[in-house]
């Protein structure tokens, strides 16, 4: 072995085995690091693989998968892996960036500060693109929050908590939350999944690079001081959570909006000028993270010293200067000769700006501390030769056929499907979110034209005068029963829900919330569902342009039904072709698109109704979907689509009733289901089967509807008309009613009620 | 007309009101930032909602001491129309500029919504051509817009019909169930002895589109405009 050049610092613990262990690192690993080295690391190297290398930054065990994504596309300008968010061509020289990613494990600790941090990072992987963020979402896991007992309080502090930080963050900083999803399960119990989307809009000649280009130039800090918060962070979201988790609170950081909103008008400001050759900002592993990719990326080195580094607190270590996670910090790459202009702007908004170090030739990532090296690194290497792997896969032994499950539940009688309905519009996770979007800022930014509650968000980018459509979609329930099929549905439903709302389909960027990836059952559900998104996006046409993988996933009540959230973007060409889930008008006609579906496994009703998480999911047919879609889309765009509404969790029961919704007046619908004849009358309403959208269209447009569904060979029923005071359903002799403000009220204050009375 | 939008470190909707001002024919918008100490050539003067300083102390506390504030004064006494939103409203409460104050909403919670206020009295430059009992729908945004005065100031707000805009229902009744943060007696938005200083806690500059479910805030920032002109021709 050859000496080690950079030089131990005073205090260091030796590197014994037990150090190396207690950093995440396998034997393996660290031999592999001895190699790179050509020496042994000293304390402050070990630190900076064991984060490099953790599963959160390298995504060891997960990036053979990823690589089954379709990433490329006419309209993608930037792919995944390439930079912090993939970047989509929306026309007219404009673009879209956008990425989702999970601050699950720091909000199970801390749900506040986890939550809003998670916000405040994920602005910065879009800023840092050089775009402008214009609106946020995010999809949420929870325990169950109804009944009694310790675990009931918990989960609603979790969920009261994660709400509360992602408000704090975003309305703050002035970036609307316009929408996303939220779902109760046992499996969340203890391990909440908190993923958080952001997406931001940038002329194409406006793309930052995060790459360190140019030798000579400055390296500048910007942002916070860096402080001894959220150390080794994304060490920490490598490890299943346990009992002694919340000793690691330190791990966790602590988000301030307001200092990121002038980071961020300073970043564009800067980034407006032509001083900028790179940046990127500093997340997880923080300044260690942003230098090392920066000069992999630009095939560069680059040297920084930590003696320059803005600090709150005195008697940093090196190793604690690198690992930090302290938030709202950004490393820039100025031209040389600019740094008056990077100075210039940061003092203007009060910014702590510092040149800490310069781009280097030799690929070198060398971290100067008071005139000694605390730390010389291949930066290659470091950022992008960790260990990959393919662990051991294993199919789960759990099978149940419908038929299985309909035999043992014996069939609902009338009185008790007028029950069920109610009771499955006051569920958690179908009931209104008013009591959550209500305290979010879903308006600031003045683009938000359809708000929260219908099926996709609507957005005006003013800038860009353009219309985007976006939602987040996961049954993972359907991913516990049958993750490949899981994951088909879920790309498929995003892309409905857009096209329900007037969209095209533009991409894709998913979440992919897993367990621990040593256990075989793990590994081969993460495999399965990431074949079903990739089978899926493929068919859509809707590539995958970046994301986040989050293992570990487990409390000590076990593993999270495993959850590949898939964010969706769509463009809307017309103003006039933005769509809503709300009946319009008494007297329209009400249409199914689709069949009436029988399908029961893996249903909200089962699980709700007859606490049974069990069955085998719907099946999803491509072409069918494709085919319905499109005609969908052809007859928004003919002007003869009054409102749109998927049937996803409850069946077509919940979907009608929430079409009847309208935040403007309740609107009654008088349907006739006696066609679906032969099933069971549970089965009928609240069954499953994927595509199927429920529309309403003006009387006189009906027959034109029917026929071209016809034409296009989409399956479709004549539903009956809007209408009355309530919805009144009719199978045969059967002769359903629920009062329209009465399923109303349960519907849209379950969540508050809920949560008062804790 | 020319309209000076006020940017504070942390303000966040100084771009959504230079827009609505843009929008509108006849007016020139542009942003002048804290830092500056002089208003003069300016036609009106815009505070805009967000979170000044992160709003770390009191809202608006902090601001409040921004060297364009003395300006602002300076202006505002001198007699130059002044409106402040949201945040805005909270920076001229605490300067002294509108009386009472903003506290926490009753519910302690962030309020997001559409709300329908009432107009109260008509002869304000904010208010010129609304008849009183105009109704308005408005979006709020905001965890303190709980309008508070002591008894004497209400007192003198109502006699000298300072009340701009109270929170209504659909209808235009004043009721509790109405009132999205539980201020005073409904208070939207009051306006100052001289009536040249405005400030409201919902969204004039979310509401100048139909696509955004509302064009009435419009309304009040035209008011203005006819208010300017007015003087105008009469100087």
């Amino acid at each position: 072995m050859s000496t080690v050049t950079s030089s131990p610092q005073p205090l260091d613990p030796p590197i014994t085995s037990e150090l190396i262990a207690k950093h995440g690192l396998t034997p393996d690993e660290f031999e592999r690091i001895k190699k790179i080295l050509g020496r042994a690391p000293n304390f402050t190297e070990l630190g900076i693989f064991s984060v490099m290398w953790s599963e959160h930054c390298s995504y060891k065990n997960s990036r053979k998968e990823l690589k089954k994504f379709p990433t490329s596309g006419p309209n993608i300008l930037v792919r995944a892996g390439e930079e912090n968010a993939g970047v989509v061509d929306i026309g007219d020289g404009w673009a879209v960036a956008f990425k989702i990613e999970s601050h699950n494990h720091p909000s199970a600790i801390e749900p506040f500060q986890g939550a809003a941090t998670g916000v405040g990072g994920i602005i910065r992987d879009i800023f840092t693109m050089g775009a402008r963020p214009e609106f946020l979402l995010n999809s949420l896991r929870f325990g169950p929050i109804t009944g009694e007992g310790k675990n009931v309080t918990a989960n609603r502090r979790l969920f009261t908590g994660v709400i509360a930080g992602i408000a704090h963050y975003g309305n703050c900083i002035g970036v609307p939350t316009i929408g996303g999803e939220i779902y109760f399960d046992e499996s969340f119990e203890g391990n909440p999944l908190v993923n958080v989307f952001c997406l931001g809009v940038l002329q194409h000649e406006q793309l930052a690079r995060g790459a360190a280009r140019g030798v000579g130039n400055p390296v500048f800090y910007v942002g916070a001081e860096t402080g001894r918060d959220g150390l080794a962070g994304a060490a920490f979201a490598s490890r299943e959570l346990t009992e002694e988790s919340r000793e690691d609170r330190p791990a966790v950081q602590v988000g301030d909006p307001f200092k990121e909103k002038l980071l961020l008008e300073a970043c564009l400001e800067l980034l407006a000028t032509d001083a900028v050759a790179g940046i990127q900002d500093m997340g997880a592993a923080g300044l260690t993270c942003s230098t090392c990719e920066t000069a992999s990326r630009g095939g560069t080195g680059v040297e920084i010293d930590l003696a320059k580094v803005p600090k709150r607190e005195t008697g940093m270590t090196p190793y604690e200067t690198l690992l930090s996670e302290s938030q709202e910090r950004m490393l820039i790459i100025a031209h040389r000769g600019k740094e008056d202009v990077v100075r210039r702007i940061f003092d203007k908004w009060d910014v702590p700006c510092a040149e800490i170090g310069r781009v280097t030739d030799d690929g070198m990532m060398r971290v100067l501390n008071n005139g000694s090296i605390a730390a010389e690194i291949p930066a290659k290497p470091l950022a992008d030769e960790a260990p990959l792997y393919s662990r051991e896969a294993r199919k789960p032994t759990t099978d149940y056929t419908d038929e299985d499950l309909l035999r043992e539940i014996s069939a609902s009688s009338a009185k008790s499907v007028v029950e069920s309905l109610r009771r499955l519009l006051r569920d958690p996770s179908i009931a209104s979110k008013n009591w959550v979007y209500r305290q979010y800022d879903h308006m600031v930014r003045t683009g938000t034209v359809v708000r929260p509650g219908s099926d996709a968000a609507v957005f005006h980018l003013r800038a860009a005068n353009k219309f985007l459509a976006a939602t987040t979609d996961c049954n993972s329930l359907y991913c516990r029963l049958d993750p490949r099929e899981g994951g088909r549905i879920a790309v498929a439903e995003a892309a409905r829900n857009l096209t329900c709302s007037g969209a095209v389909p533009l991409a894709v960027t998913d979440n992919l919330n897993f367990g621990n990836p040593y256990k075989p059952e793990n590994f081969w559900q993460l495999r399965e569902a990431v074949e079903g998104l990739a089978e899926a996006c493929r068919a859509f046409a809707t590539p995958v342009i970046g994301g986040n993988v989050s293992l570990y996933n487990e409390s000590p009540a076990g593993v999270v039904d495993p959850t590949p959230t898939v964010a969706m973007v769509g463009l809307i060409e017309r103003e006039e072709w933005i769509t809503t889930q709300f009946f319009k008008a008494a007297g329209d006609v009400v249409i199914l698109l689709g069949d009436f579906g029988d399908e029961m496994g893996g249903t909200h009703f089962l699980k709700v109704i007859h606490g049974r998480k069990a069955g085998r999911p719907p099946r999803l047919d491509f072409e069918r979907e494709l085919a319905l879609q499109k005609a969908l889309r052809e007859l928004i765009q003919a002007g003869q689509v009054q409102s749109a509404h998927d049937c996803s969790e409850g069946g077509l029961a919940v979907a009608l009733a929430e079409a009847c919704f309208h935040p403007a007046g309740l609107l009654g619908a008088e349907i006739d289901l006696s066609g679906a004849g032969g099933l069971r009358l549970d089965q009928i309403l609240f069954n499953e089967s994927q595509s199927r959208v429920v529309i309403s269209t003006v009387p006189t447009s009906a027959d034109g509807v029917m026929g071209l569904l016809k034409e296009r060979g989409v399956p479709a029923q004549r539903l009956g008309r809007v209408g009355g005071d309530a919805l009144a359903i009719t199978v045969g002799e059967e002769k359903l009613r629920w009062p329209i403000r009465e399923i109303f009220d349960d519907w849209f204050h379950s969540i508050g009620a809920i949560v008062r009375e804790s | 007309m020319k309209f000076a939008v006020i940017q504070f470190p942390g303000s966040n909707c100084d771009q959504d009101c230079l827009a609505a001002l843009r929008g509108l024919s006849g007016v020139e918008a542009e942003y002048v930032w804290h830092k500056e100490t002089s208003l003069r050539g300016w036609d009106a003067i815009v505070l805009p909602g967000g979170f000044s300083y992160g709003d770390y102390l009191r809202c608006g506390a902090i601001a409040r001491f921004s060297p364009i504030m003395r300006a602002v004064m300076d202006e505002a006494r001198s007699g130059k129309l002044v409106i402040g939103v949201c945040n805005g409203f909270q920076i001229l409460c605490e300067a002294g500029l509108l009386p009472g104050a903003l506290v926490r909403n009753r519910s302690l919670h962030f309020v997001c919504d559409m709300v329908t206020t009432r107009v109260e009295a008509a002869d304000s430059p904010f208010t010129r051509g609304m008849p009183v009992g105009t109704l308005l729908r408005l979006p709020v945004a905001h965890g303190e817009g709980c309008y508070y005065a002591d008894a004497a100031t209400l007192r003198e707000l109502n006699e000298r019909q300072q009340v701009l805009l109270r929170y209504c229902d659909e209808k235009g009744c004043v009721t509790p169930t109405a009132n999205p943060n539980g201020s005073v007696e409904n208070i939207a938005g009051i306006c100052n002895r001289e009536r040249n200083v405005f400030g409201l806690m919902p969204h004039p500059d979310r509401a100048c589109e139909e696509r955004l479910g509302s064009s009435d805030g419009a309304r009040i920032f035209e008011s203005m405009l006819r208010s300017l002109a007015t003087d105008r021709a009469a100087a």
